[in-house]
């Protein structure tokens, strides 16, 4: 079973995002990339899969501007078998990126794609159930545990508000990862060695047939406005009239 | 000139953190508590980093080592400096001093450490002979087939867990123009040889858990053919392969005093005095400032070194420079860091102080600063003698 996982270029985790001066995004220019974390655990339940032997080969995807490398050359440092880069300079927004990585499907014909549930940039949580949809292909978003079944079915364990629902898929499927799905490893010395010698693909959207053009437009991004000062309320009654009167909320 | 990380320097140094992070900064505390590492956390933290490729990276990957390249290990030794000295030398990278083992000594002593199977210690310091080496007392003398070695070695790092120990001993004498001078021969000697009594050494202030210890000659029988190199040529062999040493030293200078830098830098942001946050005073923001730089200027330092190690073009007056100007950052940096943290920096608690405690041995170990200034001064009067 051929496996393949997007792989997404945003910035770090740890950096403090900063509005850029026109408004228009966030600042990435000087600021450390790396690989979303929820694409991090795709990858690492990508390459249990194969340890277990439930999967015969992973392909890392990512879509974007050149330094999508990088982040490819992490997926395989981490034990993905090869990689697919599309090229583009376009901002991609969920459904280009959906219909790019289903033109890569229709080319590699995987039986599962891992993504993660949403990409901590724009936090879209689109592009999987996108995929889901265009490919016609079972959809398990959510996920905290994959068991692969014997007979062309997967039980998905899916974090809900109520709490958790396993529910059983048929392949080929699509599946988006939650945090508790798994803990990504870090990559061993021999495997960032070996993953300079593995290969990496060029495509463009062009040769796959796709128009990455956005749809939408964004009019402008601002910070979070800062948070005031609260008060000390004297009394439970004050409180109390408050939360009636001025809060509304009771 | 390019001063970027490749991509796999930057996965080399995301992992090696990671590794810090998960595999030993959870033992910091314990280490610091009890003074030791547990044999079993040793075996442990072995395990992991033979699993990673990380044991040994130093050495060739023909055998069985990681391969890595002189600005990778650099590096790597930032990364491993951020966390406790003792925990992260169960990370071996074993002596490059082992690299001159010959036929049987090969698979005695160099491929078993490579494996992790050996651990081996260094012994040159004597309590009469630390700068000046050459004056050591402990001797060897040529009997048959054997060396019959006499003598007292103290600080020898890491003796208490190490299986062998690179012995450095006096095997002779010639008259030179300047009057008689030693010749040292170097052996790989077993602990368990007989005659070789191992105690251990004084508490020291600088990396709990990391222990030095006592080694006592007497009348201890050492076979010819665990010679390293060759006979009364034991300086040349220590000058060929410890030279990169004091680079590893220098650069986990660097990686400690950016940990020293990140939590002064934090606690400046947050701590509150007079009505604002600390980092607001100048007082407190320009040492912020200066610590920042010459953290960047001694990290530029050893990479550059590392470099010219890797091109063949590294004098000793580099290392020598690599390790006096990052061992002193360390200390002003360090220093500094207690002195925002104010009288909190001082509680073990906090975890400022031992970074100050162990940034002192720095300045002393693997050459004085006074020492490496006499190898830089030396480099630049002596073509004009």
């Amino acid at each position: 079973m051929k496996v393949l996982v997007a792989v997404k270029r945003v910035v770090d985790f740890n950096v403090k995002v900063r509005v850029k001066a026109d408004g228009t995004g966030v600042e990435t220019a000087n600021v450390k990339m790396s690989m979303n974390p929820f694409d991090e655990i795709g990858v690492e339940e990508a390459v249990r899969l194969k340890e277990g032997g439930k999967a015969t080969e992973v392909i890392a995807v990512s879509l974007g501007p050149t330094q999508c490398q990088e982040t490819i050359r992490t997926a395989l440092a981490m034990g993905a078998d090869r990689g697919i880069h599309v090229q583009t300079d376009v901002e991609l927004q969920p459904l280009a990126v959906a219909k790019l990585l289903k033109a890569v499907v229709d080319k590699e014909q995987p039986q599962l794609c891992i993504l993660g549930k949403q990409a901590i940039d724009d936090d879209a949580n689109q592009t999987g159930q996108m995929l889901a949809a265009l490919l016609s292909w079972s959809q398990a978003t959510f996920a905290s545990k994959l068991v692969i079944n014997g007979d062309g079915t997967a039980n998905v364990t899916r974090e809900v508000d109520g709490g958790l629902e396993t529910i059983q898929a048929k392949l080929p499927l699509v599946m988006t990862t939650d945090l508790r799905l798994n803990e990504p490893r870090y990559a061993s010395l021999p495997n960032i060695m070996k993953a300079k010698k593995k290969p990496i693909e060029q495509l463009t959207p062009e040769a796959l047939g796709v128009d990455p053009a956005p749809r939408l437009k964004t009019l402008k991004v601002v910070e979070p406005p800062k948070r005031k000062a609260g008060v000390k309320v004297k009394s439970v009654a004050e409180l109390v009239d408050k939360l009636r009167n001025e809060a509304k909320v009771i | 000139m390019d001063f970027g990380l490749t991509s796999e320097q930057q996965m080399l140094v995301d992992s090696i953190r990671a590794f810090v992070e998960q595999e030993l900064k959870p033992y910091e505390d314990e280490v610091e508590r009890t003074n030791q590492v547990r044999p079993e956390l040793i075996q442990q933290i072995h395990a992991a980093a033979i699993k990673t490729g990380f044991y040994a990276a130093n050495m060739p990957e023909e055998l069985g080592g990681g391969g890595l390249d002189h600005i990778a290990l650099t590096l790597m030794e930032r990364e491993l400096g951020r966390t406790s000295f003792a925990l992260q030398y169960a990370v071996a990278r074993p002596s490059n001093i082992l690299r001159a083992c010959q036929g049987e000594q090969i698979e005695r002593y160099l491929l078993p450490a490579i494996r992790g199977e050996r651990v081996e210690c260094l012994a040159l310091t004597e309590p009469n002979a630390g700068s000046d080496l050459r004056s050591m007392q402990t001797r060897a003398e040529s009997d048959g087939d054997d060396f019959v070695i006499n003598g007292t070695k103290h600080f020898i790092s890491y003796a208490d867990v190490a299986d062998f120990i690179v012995l450095f001993a006096a095997s002779g004498a010639e008259e030179t123009g300047k009057g008689t001078k030693k010749k040292i021969t170097s052996f790989l000697v077993d602990k368990d040889t007989p005659g070789l009594d191992v105690h251990m050494g004084p508490h020291s202030v600088s990396h709990r858990g990391f222990h030095h210890c006592e080694l006592v000659f007497t009348n201890c029988r050492v076979h010819k053919r665990h010679v390293l190199g060759e006979v009364h040529r034991g300086f040349d062999v220590a000058n060929q392969w410890l030279g990169a040493t004091r680079l590893t030293v220098a650069a986990q200078c660097v990686g400690r005093a950016q940990r020293a830098m990140e939590m002064a830098t934090q606690w400046a942001a947050t701590r509150k005095q007079f009505g604002q946050a600390i980092g607001k005073f100048q007082g407190v923001s320009f040492k912020l400032a200066d610590m920042a730089t010459e953290i960047e200027a001694a990290n530029l330092l050893c990479l550059q070194t590392a470099w010219k190690t890797d091109q063949g073009t590294v004098a000793d007056a580099d290392y020598a420079m690599a390790k006096l100007f990052a061992t002193e950052m360390l200390a002003r940096v360090t220093d500094q860091t207690v002195q925002i943290f104010g009288g909190m920096g001082l509680m073990e608690e906090v975890g400022v102080e031992r970074l100050w405690r162990d940034a002192r041995v720095e300045r002393i170990w693997d050459g004085t600063s006074e020492i490496q200034r006499h190898i830089i001064s030396r480099s630049l009067l002596r073509p004009l003698e």
